[in-house]
């Protein structure tokens, strides 16, 4: 069982940061307040005693399914790079990823 | 009769009878097809259905149907019927941006099952449909091009997250719609447009191309303005596809002739007893339970069945969905497709990936996101994501326990009518409760179909029930719902969505 504590903005900024997104402190403190009310009713999972129930995480019980070995069409480069905001030489071009020196 | 007049006649008819007067040569697909752009071009603009028109597209699709006719080739069963595709699908050089401004101007190489199959029926592809961005929401408020309306009252919300795609077949603007429904984006948007929506059995259509939300519920399925015309869009999308691994190779249900069979003397109707009373709108529930006197002047037997794990739906679901949302939305990173914002050349890679995501993600999206980065992170899994699986697990065996009972089981698909625009959306939990009804069949992931069966006294809007039945059972919901909507239309005198006011 848990009952979730408040939650900050602090706390939000921090959630927001691992998911890579920088929010304003407006948006932070909307969002403290509006997570934390959803929080508190979907800690209702926690009212159902389920110690021996297994945890469902597909509607099939469908195990290992693969396709044939064969070789099929795919994409060419160029059509790939044609929906990426920036390419170079065949490649995806991306903003630099080490800091400083 | 003038070219107005004709063009009107078209689309008011039905996919079936498009289909046979195509088929017979009494009318052109690309007839067809240009009165349904016409109505697009003369409607579209006060209810805003469609976020793309491929007219050039349209036209060439159908003037290669009519050619195949004329050359005596074999068409498909619905050749040279329009069809309007929800935004979430890729269709290769199509602009497809799933309602999210952060894949604006996006353009697909390649094409999702579900258009490769619309393409083998023959099928004319309309264009792409508003929604909720990334399927996330119930009235396509969160759409981030603007709401699509409702035809029935351009105040209100047509649903969501397939808003778009169920107004479209209301407004005549197409006779067939593909949705998607995770939570009830199929349904709920059916219900308060007075349309008919089917969720499919979890696997019974290929998610290949289909834009994820959350991969263990996401499901796609027909939108139309009949039963037996859902049927044919039913078994023109279904079937195995080796391209998604989640698609299951068995024999597809045969719902035409479900629909075409429409009897259900002897059959057990199961009354859902967590989804009535208490919440539900007094004119949902009139007409509910006067269908389910219909049912019963049919032959049919209801009985009430109580599924007590279904209270704890609702909350499962806003863990399990945010949980995989926050996962699959991960590769919306502004590197491979899609805006990039903020590469002044001095800023890294993770504050660029951060500044798109801020940008180019809306409220509803952001707000999922972290809600499922909380539940999936470490100290709190167990207690959130790993107690909503357990509750999922409890929600499948009251459906199983329920099944021992009853052929197919009944609710209201949602609790009111269509509710105005801006009414719920700085309510995010308001919001969620319209999901109340149809969310367990997600979870469980079985078949639901809704079905229109009057306007609420109080409001005059339309009212949708649902009707669910076993995994790979899907037939069952095309026979109950044909015969539930022959008796009604035989009482009204026409389909209910021809009381829709004219636009």
């Amino acid at each position: 069982m848990t009952s979730p504590t408040s939650l900050t903005p602090d706390e939000v900024a921090h959630l927001a940061g691992l998911a890579r997104m920088s929010l304003t402190d407006s948006e932070l403190a909307r969002y403290a307040g509006q997570l934390d009310q959803i929080l508190h009713a979907v800690d209702r999972v926690g009212e159902v005693a389920a110690d021996d129930v297994p945890p469902m995480s597909h509607p099939q019980p469908l195990v290992n399914v693969w396709r044939k070995d064969e070789v099929t069409p795919g994409l060419t480069a160029e059509q790939v790079l044609a929906g990426a905001p920036a390419a170079e030489d065949e490649r995806f071009r991306v903003p630099r990823i080490l800091d400083g020196e | 009769m003038n070219a107005s007049a004709d063009s009107m006649h078209l689309t008011s008819r039905t996919a079936t009878e498009l289909a046979a007067a195509i088929a017979a040569g009494d009318v052109s697909a690309r007839q067809v097809t240009d009165a349904h752009l016409a109505r697009i071009d003369a409607v579209d603009e006060g209810i805003h259905a469609f976020l793309h028109v491929d007219y050039d597209g349209a036209r060439a699709q159908a003037d290669a149907v009519d050619a195949k006719r004329a050359a005596g080739d074999t068409l498909g069963p619905l050749a040279g019927v329009p069809v309007a595709l929800k935004d979430v699908f890729t269709q290769q050089g199509i602009p497809t941006t799933a309602g999210s401004r952060i894949l604006e101007g996006w353009r697909p190489p390649y094409d999702s099952t579900v258009v490769t199959r619309l393409r083998n029926a023959d099928c004319v592809i309309l264009g792409k449909t508003n929604m909720d961005e990334f399927a996330m929401g119930s009235s396509t408020e969160h759409s981030g091009y603007g709401p699509t309306r409702n035809p029935w009252d351009t105040d209100r919300i047509p649903g969501g997250s397939g808003g778009g795609s169920a107004a479209a077949v209301a407004a005549f603007e197409a006779p067939l719609a593909i949705g998607t429904d995770t939570g009830g984006s199929i349904r709920q948007p059916a219900s308060v447009t007075g349309t008919v929506g089917v969720k499919p059995t979890y696997g019974g259509v290929s998610r290949y191309g289909l834009i994820a939300l959350a991969s263990s519920l996401d499901q796609a399925g027909p939108c139309a303005r009949t039963v037996l015309d859902a049927a044919h869009l039913h078994a023109a999308l279904a079937g195995h596809d080796p391209k998604d691994s989640t698609s299951l190779d068995v024999a597809v249900p045969d719902v035409v002739s479900a629909a075409r069979r429409a009897d259900v003397r002897g059959m057990k109707v199961g009354l859902v007893k967590q989804l009535s009373g208490e919440g539900y709108q007094a004119g949902v529930s009139q007409r509910f339970d006067e269908a389910i006197e219909i049912l019963r002047e049919l032959g049919a037997e209801p009985v009430e069945v109580s599924c007590p794990n279904f209270e704890y739906a609702l909350a499962a679901y806003y863990l399990i969905l945010p949980s995989e949302a926050s996962s699959n939305l991960a590769r919306f990173d502004g590197m491979r497709f899609g805006i990039r914002v903020g590469d002044d050349g001095d800023a890294n890679v993770e504050e660029v990936m951060s500044r798109t995501r801020a940008a180019g993600f809306g409220d509803e999206v952001k707000r999922r996101i972290m809600l499922g980065t909380y539940a999936l992170s470490s100290g709190y899994y167990d207690a959130y994501y790993g107690q909503a699986q357990k509750v999922r697990t409890l929600i499948a065996r009251d459906f199983d326990a329920a099944f021992n009972e009853v052929d197919v089981l009944v609710s209201p698909t949602a609790p009111t009518t269509a509710f105005k625009l801006g009414e719920k959306l700085d309510d995010p939990l308001a919001m969620y409760l319209n999901d109340v009804a149809t969310i367990p069949v997600n979870l469980a992931g079985n078949a639901a179909m809704s079905l229109p069966i009057g306007l609420a006294p109080e409001d005059g809007l339309p009212v949708g029930l649902q009707i669910m039945a076993p995994s790979m059972a899907d037939d069952r919901l095309y026979n109950v719902g044909a015969a539930l909507e022959t008796a009604l239309t035989d009482r009204w005198g026409h389909l209910l969505i021809e009381e829709a006011p004219a636009l």
